[in-house]
């Protein structure tokens, strides 16, 4: 098995883009770093903990597991809490909130719009690298 | 007993592996469709595939249920993949071997194994493998309620267990 932590970015993608291949039956071209996972790839709830599962399994190694939590690649149950979210968007507090549990997300071009149901889409191809890359050099 | 498509559980290690078994008849009405003489080409009764993922989620499903006790609702997600090599005809048994891959307060994930006892050599030969995602639905489902009775696991599924000698699983 190959030492994750001596990755680069490129080796990262790439094992990534397997994943997502295995997860949601897409060809490698239809993969690239822009890739909405929600919106290009029409990936669903399941498939996130699908692609959960598979990154723990191909991202550990023998002296380090890769675990990922419930809500950690994603929030869930955001629409329960009136402080995040009102009339199907998301208020200052959830906007912090989701900055602060989603570092791996590029948020630039949803400030202005802020809707809910519209964050899985700003989940790319290359915010799960960017997961990745986080966890492990944590 | 509807919908039922295994007959027996045979095998269980807890939180690992269970394995059942379903026999093949002719009685069964479906295979009669599945394929009937169409013009010169004779009548071809076959175990449907479907009917076969449908299986290895019944058995792989009770897997994952033992482990929560069947307090856990849990349903059929995602056929992750699903590879089938030879037919089985009526007069044959199948066995449905289903290992839990992964478990989650989510879901799991479980990996399957299907075999067909051949005749007359009476022996077990693999015929295809079942890859499956189950869903804990209370988990899941964000803002929508369900039941607080099991609806997932009913009084058929008691059945089976009951003549596997596994009902002690069941939290009432």
């Amino acid at each position: 098995m190959q030492e994750t932590m001596t990755m680069t970015r490129d080796e990262l993608f790439k094992k990534v883009q397997e994943v997502l291949e295995e997860a949601l039956g897409a060809d490698e071209d239809e993969i690239t770093l822009e890739t909405s996972l929600t919106r290009d790839l029409e990936a669903e709830s399941i498939d996130f903990l699908d692609i959960v599962f598979r990154l723990e399994k191909t991202f550990s190694t023998s002296d380090k597991p890769f675990k990922v939590g419930q809500g950690e690649l994603f929030p869930e149950n955001l629409m329960e809490n009136p402080e995040w979210v009102q009339d199907g968007k998301l208020t200052d507090v959830g906007m912090s909130m989701l900055k602060e549990r989603m570092p791996h997300v590029d948020f630039s071009q949803f400030e202005s719009d802020r809707e809910v149901s519209k964050v899985a889409e700003l989940i790319t191809v290359n915010s799960i690298v960017e997961f990745v890359e986080r966890k492990l050099a944590a | 007993m509807r919908w039922m498509w295994i007959d027996r559980i045979v095998e269980y290690e807890p939180e690992r592996f269970m394995a059942a078994i379903k026999n093949v008849s002719l009685a069964e009405e479906h295979l009669h469709d599945h394929f009937p003489a169409c013009g010169s080409d004779e009548a071809l009764p076959l175990m449907p595939a479907s009917l076969m993922i449908e299986g290895m989620a019944q058995t792989a499903g009770i897997l994952v249920g033992t482990v929560s006790r069947f307090r856990e609702k849990v349903i059929l997600a995602k056929v992750g993949a699903a590879r089938f090599e030879r037919d089985v005809f009526p007069g044959q048994t199948i066995r449905y071997e289903a290992h839990l891959e992964r478990f989650d307060p989510a879901g799991a994930l479980t990996k399957g194994v299907i075999l067909c006892l051949t005749h007359p050599a009476l022996e077990w030969q693999e015929i295809g493998q079942v890859e499956l995602m189950f869903s804990h639905i209370d988990q899941n489902m964000s803002g929508i309620k369900f039941p607080e009775e099991n609806f997932v696991f009913s009084e058929n599924f008691r059945t089976i267990l009951r003549t596997a000698g596994l009902l002690e699983l069941v939290d009432e």
